[in-house]
C-alpha cells in the first residue's frame, strides 16, 4: 500500500486556498439525509460536531466523561498561538509555520503545518465571538503573552485557564446544537469497536458506562477526536480516564498509526511522592520565564535548598543553553533533568527533581509582582506539596504528557480508512517530534472549526446516494459479538491483581526504557517484558462486577488492555527509527555534547504502522516527508 | 495514620443507600483524598468486594468530575478546593471521615458517589451560549473590551460545573452555577443580544430541573472552588427582572 498524502498542488501559501476552492460539496437539502459520528467532545470534538451540525449534518456526539464540558482540553493552561501580530513584533503567517516545523525538529509536512498558521488567525475570532474570555490590554485590545521556543508574543490566554475557556466555547456551541435537536450526544458512553462495512467506515459499537448495555450506532463517516494516550505511562499530566482505546481499535480495522512513540515529556511536572500516586500535576511552562533551575553540585546532597550556597549550585540549563538557558524547548530542558537525575545529582526524598527557583526573580522584582503573575500555580503548589514557593524553590520533574503520534491521517485529516477521520492529538500530522507550547489547543481547534467541514463534505458528497446504514449489517452484529467477547473475558479471568498494577507496571517500563531517552537493547528488552506482562495480565487480572452494570474496574482494565498492545508498537517505533528528533532521543544517535543527532539521509519520513495481529511484528510503510519551502538546519538552542 | 470511613453505598438510583464503614491503616498524609480511595479500592478488590464508584478524571482541580460531600462539607475542609486537589494531611490520626454523594433533587445518585449532572448541561442548553455559527465571526479585535470587563466576564467563566453550589445549599439551588454563566455572557458585548431571552430560559430551566431557590446564605461562594461570587446571582436577578418587565 503506497501511503498518500494527498497534498494540494500550487505554492505553499496556497494550497489550502486551492482545496477549499476544489472540494466537493454537499447541497443543503441532501447534508440532512447524511449522518456523521463525532467520538469525543474536547476541542476538536466538540468544534467539529458543532460545525458539522450547524451546516445541516446530522451528528451524533460521544464521551465517556459525564459531561462534554470535561473533556481534557480543559485542563490546558498556558494559551492559544496565533500569527495575529497584534504585536508588531514582526510575526507572520510563514513565521509561526517556519517556528512550529522547526520546533518539531523537521518531522511533519510542510503543507499541513502552514495551513495550522494559515487557520490560526480566524480561530481568535471565532473563539472571542463565542465570549471566550480573552486577556485584555487596558485599552480593551487582545494581549499576547511569549511562550517556549520562539521570538515573538503570539500566544493568546485567559489567565491560566485557556483550555478550559476555549472548550466551554466549544462545548457551548455544541450543547447549542444539542437543544436545537442537530446533535444527539451520548455523555458516559466509551467506543469499544469501529465498524468497517465494504472498507469504509460505517458505525461504531459503544458501550453505556452507567447501566453496561452494549449499543450500534451507523453514520457515513466516522471522527475520532479522542485526545491523546499519554496516560500510557500511568503517571502523567493527563486526567485518569484519557486512552488510546478508539484509535488503537481503529488501528486493528485498518487504520494506520504514525510515530506513536512520539512523546512529549513536559519538564514542569511535580514530582512522584510515593507509589499510591496517580497522577503528575502539571505546573505551567510559563514559571521558566522567572524561575531558574538548578540541583546541588554535590551528589546526593541532602541539605535543604536554602541551605546550599551559591556557589554550590549547577544551573544547568544556563551552564549547557546559554542563549535560551531556562527558556529552552520541552524536549531539551526534560532531558537535561533527567541527565542530572540519572546522574546522581536529584532532589527531594525520592531524588527524582530538580529546583525551580525563584529567589531571584523575587528580589528583582518583589514578591508582590511574582504573586501577579503566578499567583494561583504558588497556591495550587502549596495545596499539592504543602511547601511555600516564595520562601523556598518548587520541587519539578518530568512527565509524560502529550502525545505527537497517533493515527496517520492524510491532508484532508482522513485516516487509512475510507470515512475514518481522526482530529486533534488524536492523530499525528502537525507537530513532527515535538510540540511547541500553546500549539495543541490550536491544532485542536483549527481542525474541528475550519478543517474537518470542508474534508468531510468533500468526502460525504459521494455518500449522498448511499441511504441509510444498517445496524442490522453482519459487520455491526460481529463487531458487536467481539466487543461482548472480550468484556466477558476480561471478567472472566477472576485473578488476584487489578487493572492498575499492570498498568503502573507498565508506565514504569515505558518511562525507563520508551521515554526520555531510548537504545536498542532497552527497547528489545521492553518489547519481551511487555509480551510477558500481557501474558501475565490475562491470567491473573481481577474484575470485579459484571460487564452488565456500572463498572469503573471494568473500564480500566479494557483501557489496559489495548495499552498493553499500544506499548508495544511504541518501543517497535522508536526501536526503528535509528536517530535522535525532538522528544525522540536514541542514546546512541547523539553528538559528543550529548545533543541530539538527525539523520535526514535515512529517516527523513513519517513511519506509519499497519497492525498485522497480536505478537506479529508491526509493518512500517514510510511516508516520505518533502521539504520544497524550507532548509533542513540542526536544532540549537545554544 | 489509620483513618475510619463511613462512605454511602447505593447500588443504583432505585435501591436504598446506606452508610457502610471501612478502616483504612497506613494512610500517608501526602496522599490526595482521592489516592486514598484509590487504596481503599485496591483493598476490596482484592478481598472480593465491590469497589466504591467515585466520579473524578483531571485530578487537577479543572474537570468539575469530581465531587463528595466530605464530613457534610462540598469538596471537604478546605475553602475553594476541589475533593482531587484536598490532601490527607487535613485530617489526624484516628479520624472518621464521613464520604456521601453530592445530594439534589435534581441530582439524582446512579451508583455511590455518583450522581448525574446533566441538569446542569440543560440549563446551558437552554441558552448560556453567544448564537454565532462557525465562519460569521468578525475580526476579533472589532469590538475593544475594557479590560476590567474581561477579567470580570471571566471571573464568572471560571465556572468548572463540579456542582459544589448545589451540594451544600439548604434549598439545592443551582442560582450560582446559571448565574456565573449568565453574567459571563451579559458581561461581554457579544452576549448583550441575546441577554433577555438567555435570562428568561435559563431560569426556567433551573427551576424545571427540580432545583430550589436562592435565600441569599451565600455558602456556596464559601464552597466554590472557583471562588465564584454570589454577586453573580444580583447579576442573574437584576437580568431576570430586567427581561421579565420588557420582554416582547
Amino acid at each position: 500500500m503506497e501511503l498518500n498524502a494527498k497534498i494540494p498542488p500550487g505554492p505553499l501559501e496556497q494550497k489550502w486556498s486551492y482545496y477549499k476552492d476544489h472540494a466537493k460539496l454537499v447541497n443543503p437539502a441532501n447534508r440532512k439525509k447524511l449522518d456523521v459520528i463525532v467520538v469525543g467532545t474536547g476541542l476538536a470534538g466538540s468544534a467539529a460536531a458543532a460545525s458539522l451540525a450547524e451546516m445541516g449534518y446530522k451528528v451524533k456526539s460521544f464521551c465517556f466523561q459525564d459531561s462534554a464540558r470535561r473533556a481534557h482540553s480543559v485542563a490546558a493552561q498556558g494559551g492559544v498561538n496565533a500569527a495575529k501580530n497584534y504585536k508588531n513584533d514582526g510575526d507572520s503567517v510563514y513565521r509561526m509555520f517556519y517556528d512550529t516545523l522547526k520546533g518539531g525538529d523537521f518531522r511533519s509536512r510542510e503543507a499541513n503545518v502552514y495551513r495550522l498558521a494559515e487557520c490560526s488567525l480566524a480561530l481568535i475570532d471565532q473563539a472571542v465571538a463565542q465570549g471566550v474570555p480573552f486577556g485584555r490590554e487596558y485599552g480593551g485590545y487582545l494581549n499576547n503573552r511569549s511562550f517556549g521556543g520562539v521570538q515573538v508574543s503570539r500566544t493568546f490566554y485567559s489567565r491560566g485557564q485557556t483550555g478550559q475557556q476555549l472548550l466551554l466555547g466549544a462545548y457551548q456551541a455544541l450543547i447549542r446544537q444539542v437543544s436545537a435537536k442537530a446533535i444527539s450526544l451520548y455523555t458516559r458512553h466509551e467506543m469499544l469497536d469501529l465498524v468497517v462495512i465494504d472498507g469504509k467506515a460505517r458505525g461504531i459499537i459503544v458501550r453505556n458506562l452507567d447501566t453496561g448495555e452494549i449499543e450500534r450506532h451507523a453514520a457515513h463517516a466516522v471522527i475520532l477526536a479522542t485526545g491523546g494516550f499519554g496516560k500510557i505511562y500511568y503517571l502523567s499530566t493527563l486526567a485518569m480516564g484519557c486512552n488510546a482505546s478508539a484509535i488503537w481499535r481503529a488501528h486493528k480495522k485498518g487504520a494506520f498509526m504514525a510515530s506513536p512513540s512520539w512523546t512529549q515529556i513536559h519538564p514542569t511536572s511535580l514530582p512522584q511522592s510515593g507509589e499510591y500516586q496517580s497522577k503528575l500535576t502539571l505546573m505551567s511552562e510559563s514559571l521558566r520565564n522567572d524561575g531558574r533551575i538548578w540541583v546541588p553540585l554535590k551528589q546526593a546532597d541532602n541539605r535543604k535548598p536554602n541551605d546550599i550556597p551559591e556557589a554550590e549550585r549547577d544551573y544547568y540549563l544556563e551552564r549547557r543553553y546559554p542563549a535560551f538557558g531556562n527558556l529552552a524547548p520541552r524536549d531539551i530542558s526534560s532531558r537535561a533533568a533527567k541527565e542530572r537525575i540519572d546522574a546522581g545529582f536529584g532532589i527531594g526524598a525520592q531524588k527524582n527533581a530538580v529546583y525551580l527557583d525563584f529567589s531571584k526573580a523575587i528580589k528583582e522584582q518583589g514578591q508582590d509582582k511574582i504573586k501577579e503573575k503566578y499567583g494561583n500555580l504558588f497556591s495550587m503548589y502549596r495545596k499539592i506539596t504543602d511547601i511555600d514557593a516564595y520562601s523556598e524553590p518548587m520541587m519539578i520533574s518530568p512527565a509524560a504528557h502529550f502525545s505527537m503520534g497517533g493515527l496517520w491521517v492524510d491532508y484532508e485529516l482522513m485516516t487509512t480508512i475510507p470515512g475514518l477521520f481522526a482530529l486533534g492529538e488524536a492523530n499525528f500530522a502537525d507537530h513532527g517530534a515535538n510540540r511547541l507550547g500553546a500549539n495543541s489547543l490550536l491544532q485542536a481547534c483549527v481542525d474541528g472549526y475550519f478543517i474537518a467541514p470542508y474534508t468531510l463534505s468533500n468526502y460525504l458528497s459521494d455518500e449522498i446516494k448511499t441511504g441509510s446504514i444498517d445496524t442490522k449489517h453482519p459487520e455491526f452484529e460481529m463487531a458487536e459479538a467481539a466487543v461482548i467477547e472480550q468484556l466477558q473475558k476480561l471478567s472472566a479471568i477472576n485473578g488476584n491483581k487489578t487493572a492498575d498494577y499492570y498498568h503502573k507496571k507498565l508506565g514504569k517500563l515505558l518511562y525507563d526504557h520508551c521515554g526520555l531517552s531510548r537504545n536498542k537493547s532497552g527497547l528489545e528488552y521492553a518489547i519481551s517484558e511487555i509480551k510477558l506482562l500481557r501474558a501475565d495480565f490475562y491470567q491473573h487480572l481481577k474484575v470485579p462486577g459484571t460487564p452488565a452494570e456500572m463498572n469503573g474496574e471494568l473500564e480500566k482494565a479494557g483501557r489496559v488492555a489495548d495499552y498493553l498492545e499500544v506499548a508495544e508498537l511504541m518501543c517497535y517505533d522508536a526501536l526503528t527509527r535509528e536517530e535522535s528528533c525532538g522528544a525522540h532521543f536514541r542514546e546512541e544517535y547523539q553528538s559528543p555534547e550529548g545533543e541530539a543527532m538527525r539523520n535526514d539521509e535515512k529517516f527523513c519520513f513519517v513511519s506509519a504502522w499497519a497492525w498485522t495481529g497480536l505478537n506479529q511484528e508491526p509493518k512500517l510503510y514510510p511516508e516520505p516527508l518533502v521539504f520544497e519551502n524550507v532548509a533542513l538546519t540542526v536544532r540549537s538552542y545554544k | 495514620m489509620k483513618i475510619y470511613l463511613k462512605i454511602w453505598r447505593q447500588l443504583n438510583a432505585g435501591a436504598e443507600g446506606k452508610m457502610i464503614n471501612y478502616e483504612m491503616d497506613n494512610v500517608i498524609p501526602h496522599m490526595s483524598f482521592l489516592e486514598m480511595m484509590d487504596t481503599l479500592n485496591e483493598k476490596l478488590i482484592l478481598e472480593g468486594d465491590r469497589p466504591v464508584e467515585f466520579d473524578h478524571d483531571c485530578r487537577e482541580g479543572i474537570c468539575g468530575q469530581c465531587g463528595l460531600m466530605i464530613n457534610g462539607r462540598a469538596h471537604g475542609p478546605l475553602k475553594h478546593t476541589t475533593t482531587c486537589q484536598l490532601h490527607m494531611r487535613e485530617f489526624k490520626d484516628g479520624d472518621t471521615i464521613y464520604i456521601e454523594p453530592f445530594r439534589a433533587a435534581g441530582f439524582p445518585v446512579k451508583r455511590d458517589l455518583k450522581v448525574d449532572r446533566s441538569a446542569f448541561d440543560r440549563i446551558i442548553g437552554a441558552g448560556g451560549f453567544v448564537s454565532v455559527n462557525t465562519g460569521q465571526a468578525p475580526e476579533a479585535n472589532g469590538i475593544p473590551i475594557a479590560h476590567e470587563i474581561a477579567e470580570s466576564a471571566f471571573d464568572s467563566a471560571a465556572c468548572i460545573g463540579c456542582g459544589a453550589c448545589v451540594a451544600t445549599c439548604k434549598n439545592s439551588s443551582a442560582a450560582l452555577f446559571t448565574a456565573a454563566k449568565i453574567s459571563h455572557l451579559v458581561k461581554l458585548p457579544q452576549g448583550k443580544v441575546e441577554a433577555q431571552k438567555r435570562a428568561l430560559s435559563m431560569v426556567a430551566q433551573m427551576d424545571a430541573e427540580q432545583f430550589g431557590h436562592c435565600s441569599n446564605t451565600e455558602s456556596c461562594e464559601v464552597e466554590c472552588p472557583q471562588n465564584i461570587s454570589v454577586l453573580n446571582i444580583a447579576r442573574m436577578n437584576w437580568e431576570f427582572g430586567k427581561a421579565a418587565i420588557f420582554r416582547k
